[in-house]
């Protein structure tokens, strides 16, 4: 009873914030319900005994990312509401709300005319080398904490992907500082080269 | 009554169409990249919802490289919008149209 409590206040958070991203005149606010959408998603993960992912949710998701959309609305100044006029109803909207809500119906008559589901009836070991391709399974120890349950996948079979995740971040900070860095101007906009020609 | 895998499927689907919806209807890019976080958190939510019904940690593996690309791609998408606000300070999404074949 406390689970299904949880689930349906957490979901509400959830569904009311991505609305309200999606319907905000300002940015500013679409960036708060979008905060509000990622704290619900952590506690799902929480109920979910996913709690290294949850925790990293609101650090990464939360913290960093909302902060740095944050950071470049107001860095940019475009956190004034805009106007109506800039975004009529254009046949083109219509046909991507049409689009959302015939997305959502695909996905609920695929959900619900499928065949059974549940714990139950989950897949044995053959049905789950079909459905995964592999036959290692690492099933969740229960006596392990959740994090030491990640890190033993993370660390093993995927630590090929996990070395890619540091070449990507890598290759995508030096972009990012390429790309927004002013050309004329050799030391990053710190001002210190005319420092020291004075 | 409990909490089935069902519940977060029909969430995830729900989350996913806003972000769709969102995506496809709105014109400023800075709200564009937050859709399009709001799609991957859906996916997010599927796969950890997979992951606890089929007692495999796979799917929590999953989740936590799409943080990571998720973090790297919000880092390119906003460099990106930042050079595109800097040319004018009314951007709309329709406006980018230059590689159009």
């Amino acid at each position: 009873m406390v689970d299904v409590t949880v689930f349906l206040v957490s979901a509400l958070i959830i569904v009311a914030g991505s609305i309200g991203v999606i319907f905000s005149k300002n940015p500013v606010r679409s960036a708060l319900s979008l905060v509000a959408s990622f704290f619900g998603v952590a506690v799902l993960f929480v109920l979910l005994e996913a709690h290294f992912l949850a925790l990293v949710q609101v650090v990464v998701y939360g913290g960093a990312i909302v902060v740095l959309f944050i950071f470049v609305i107001m860095l940019l100044g475009v956190d004034a509401a805009e106007s109506i006029n800039i975004e009529p109803i254009s046949s083109n909207q219509i046909m991507g709300y049409l689009a959302g809500f015939g997305f959502l119906l695909v996905i609920f008559g695929g959900l619900f005319l499928s065949g059974p589901s549940g714990k139950d009836n989950a897949p044995d070991d053959a049905g789950f080398v079909a459905l995964t391709g592999t036959a290692e399974q690492l099933p969740i120890d229960e006596d392990l904490s959740n994090v030491k349950v990640l890190a033993r996948d993370l660390f093993s079979r995927n630590v090929l992907a996990f070395e890619a995740t540091a070449l990507l971040l890598t290759i995508a900070t030096v972009g990012a500082v390429v790309m927004v860095k002013n050309k004329d101007d050799d030391d990053f906009g710190l001002g210190l080269k005319a420092e020291v020609d004075q | 009554m409990e909490v089935t895998e069902t519940w977060y499927l029909v969430l995830s689907a729900i989350v996913f169409s806003i972000g769709l919806t969102g995506f496809l209807t709105r014109r400023n890019p800075l709200i564009v990249f937050m859709c399009v976080e709001l799609m991957l958190n859906a996916v997010n939510i599927s796969f950890v919802a997979f992951s606890d019904v089929l007692n495999d940690v796979s799917g929590q593996t999953a989740v936590f490289f799409v943080l990571v690309v998720a973090a790297a791609e919000v880092v390119v998408g906003l460099s990106l919008v930042v050079l595109l606000f800097r040319k004018s300070s009314d951007v709309s999404i329709d406006d980018l149209n230059e590689m159009s074949g």
